[in-house]
């Protein structure tokens, strides 16, 4: 029994990362039916902004106490990696955008952006591991056999409170309500005098805060940053999305933790080595049920 | 004359080459290129047959060269390798069999390709790309889990048959399997697109709905369409899998699959001739790129600012290709050819070949 709750404990933390980043995913699949393939690097980017950030706020020149310099971190972080994401939007999809390219052009173009902030990482910052410094004093609670950090907990509550916000944000604001609307029709929405461009950038500021987020949870969880660390982690919460509806709040929270409970319920289970064959196994065939995910909605076909 | 022109031309090309190649004109590292061409010619067309013609978009072609290359090895060293026994075949017979193990290679990969091609029967574009790419990742992860064939360590042996090859007649073998399959493809492709069945594939790629109601059978159709560019891919990894003399599960992974979708969208997507172009100008700055003295050069402004840092050719490469395409994309958003053949480019060129 003991196992089986430290097992899905673990489930719920591995599978809170996958959600964060799969909420970006998520948003900007929404607004603009584009799939955001830079995403999972900047959520690699986030980590190390809050490396630096960290690392600047504890070091001699701010001196601030670990405790704090945490907190000073968490909205830096967020809005330095949200501004790496509207510059890809400003410079690398916008122009497309306007040009009336291809949708699958931009898709290409975003995976060029995630290899070049992956390997420029690499070229100005070496390939020697980083590690992360210990911002919050580790507390290891001990109830019945079952053993919880403070970590674990913080990164579930976040997961769920980012959940709840962005819910909030889609559903019940004026904004939500346009983010809506432009993927509802895109061509007739300008015309009702709503600015499309600042609403997506809002989208990409909402999508890539939240992974600079994950970025800097993960980075105190497991803390060794290399540059292809949100490579894997990337596709992988982006399959979650889609398994659970892209373009779905709800889906894409749903499809991260079923991702982490699947993935960690192989590994606890048999060999480590099974874990993907597994995990996208049971991924292909749920797609195979439901074509649209677990929460989507079937796109109507005009003729 | 205009009949057979581009045909002589091309047997000339390949004549050519394989002289060259058969009195060292041309070294093992200029061989070595021309065949990474080759099989990046073999990628980028088949999947263009995929994600141009027909207008979805899968990216996890690299599991068809996957399940061709261990296919083909596993087969290759069974006849005439020594690594599970005695060679099952004499090895004077290599020269008819060896094609017939990259065709039946190929022709396993074409049935993996149900993978993808049965859920595609109710789902299109992103979903799809989603289920390609855990077709991607389970093969990739069920190999590795394989340890007959090596698991994640890799599999080698297949020089072998090489070798064998060479004691037949000493020649450039390998070059020469490449530039035939190469044509071949090309042409099982061109023959396919020209057929009824490719105006089927056209016709699913404007309308899945529309070309449904005018008798246009969508799921066979689809299954087909799959299945001849998986199996052509399956050909094209048996082909790298004798190159190289060792494979492993991890060169198929998603990157493998990103380099075909990088060819396929910079050619334009359904210009079988934008595909060719691409293939081979991706190759050649991949290898042109790979040159430390070339990037030195490029970046001397910046290391003469920070001489502490010494970027390597092998990183800096992978940052300068995507930055290029990023920026070819901004001024040609269609890619090099955007859905035109080379002969709707220049009409004047119509005048000098057909190609059929």
């Amino acid at each position: 029994m003991d196992f089986i709750i430290q097992n899905i404990l673990n489930a719920l933390q591995w599978g809170s990362f996958y959600a964060l980043i799969a909420l970006g995913y998520t948003l900007v699949y929404g607004v603009l039916r584009l799939i955001n393939f830079a995403h999972g690097d900047i959520f690699m980017v986030g980590a190390y902004i809050s490396f630096f950030v960290a690392g600047f706020l504890i070091g001699p020149l701010a001196g601030l106490s670990p405790l704090m310099a945490f907190l000073i971190t968490v909205p830096l972080t967020m809005f330095l990696t949200s501004l790496v994401g509207v510059t890809l939007e400003r410079i690398a999809y916008r122009p497309l955008r306007r040009k009336g390219a291809h949708r699958l052009y931009v898709v290409i173009t975003a995976l060029m952006c995630g290899l070049i902030l992956e390997y420029s990482n690499l070229a100005v910052l070496g390939a020697s591991r980083l590690k992360f410094p210990e911002l919050i004093e580790k507390q290891i609670w001990n109830i019945g056999g079952i053993t919880l950090t403070n970590l674990k907990v913080m990164v579930i509550v976040a997961a769920i409170l980012v959940f709840l916000f962005l819910q909030w944000v889609v559903t019940r604001t004026r904004v939500g309500m346009a983010m809506r609307a432009i993927s509802y029709d895109k061509f007739a929405i300008p015309l009702m005098g709503i600015p499309v461009d600042q609403i997506i950038v809002v989208t990409f500021v909402l999508g890539s805060g939240f992974a600079g987020l994950a970025g800097l949870l993960f980075a105190m969880s497991y803390p060794v940053l290399e540059p292809f660390m949100g490579m894997l982690i990337g596709w992988k919460a982006f399959i979650a999305a889609v398994v659970g509806g892209i373009g779905d709040i709800k889906g894409a929270f749903v499809g991260g933790f079923l991702l982490g409970f699947i993935e960690v319920g192989v590994v606890s289970v048999f060999p480590s080595t099974y874990r993907d064959l597994f995990a996208f196994t049971i991924l292909l065939l749920i797609l195979w049920m439901k074509p649209t995910g677990l929460f989507g909605m079937p796109q109507s076909t005009k003729i | 004359m205009k009949k057979y022109s581009l045909n002589i031309l091309l047997v000339v090309f390949a004549i050519g080459l394989l002289f060259a190649a058969h009195f060292r004109i041309i070294d093992s590292y200029i061989q070595i290129v021309a065949m990474t061409i080759g099989i990046n010619i073999m990628m980028s067309t088949s999947l263009n047959l995929v994600n141009g013609n027909m207008g979805e978009f899968t990216c996890g072609h690299a599991a068809f060269m996957c399940i061709g290359a261990y296919i083909s090895s596993v087969l290759s060293v069974f006849c005439f390798g020594t690594k599970f026994g005695d060679p099952l075949l004499p090895a004077a017979s290599v020269v008819i069999v060896f094609p017939l193990i990259l065709l039946i290679g190929g022709a396993v990969a074409a049935v993996s390709s149900l993978l993808v091609s049965i859920p595609s029967f109710k789902t299109r574009d992103d979903y799809l790309a989603i289920i390609s790419i855990a077709v991607n990742y389970m093969i990739i992860s069920a190999l590795e889990n394989m340890n007959f064939v090596g698991g994640s360590r890799g599999f080698q042996g297949m020089k072998d048959t090489v070798w064998a090859m060479v004691d037949v007649f000493d020649g450039p073998w390998m070059l020469f399997w490449v530039i035939n399959f190469t044509i071949f493809t090309v042409w099982v492709i061109r023959r396919f697109i020209s057929s009824t069945y490719g105006k089927g594939v056209n016709a699913i790629c404007q309308d899945e709905v529309a070309a449904e109601i005018m008798s246009v059978n969508t799921n066979k159709i689809k299954i087909i369409n799959f299945m001849v560019a998986a199996g052509l891919a399956g050909c094209a990894g048996g082909l790298y899998a004798h190159i190289i003399g060792y494979v492993n599960p991890q060169s198929f992974n998603i990157l493998k699959s990103t380099e075909a979708l990088v060819m396929v969208y910079l050619g334009g997507m359904g210009s079988l001739s934008g595909a060719i172009i691409s293939a081979i100008i991706f190759t050649g700055l991949l290898e042109v790129l790979r040159s430390q003295a070339i990037i030195d050069g490029l970046l001397s402004p910046v290391t003469w600012m920070f001489p502490d840092w010494e970027p390597s050719a092998g990183v800096i490469k992978w940052v300068m290709i995507p930055l290029l395409l990023v920026i070819v994309m901004q001024f040609r958003p269609e890619g090099i050819m955007g859905n035109r053949e080379l002969g709707d480019v220049f009409p004047k060129l119509k005048k000098f070949y057909r190609f059929k």
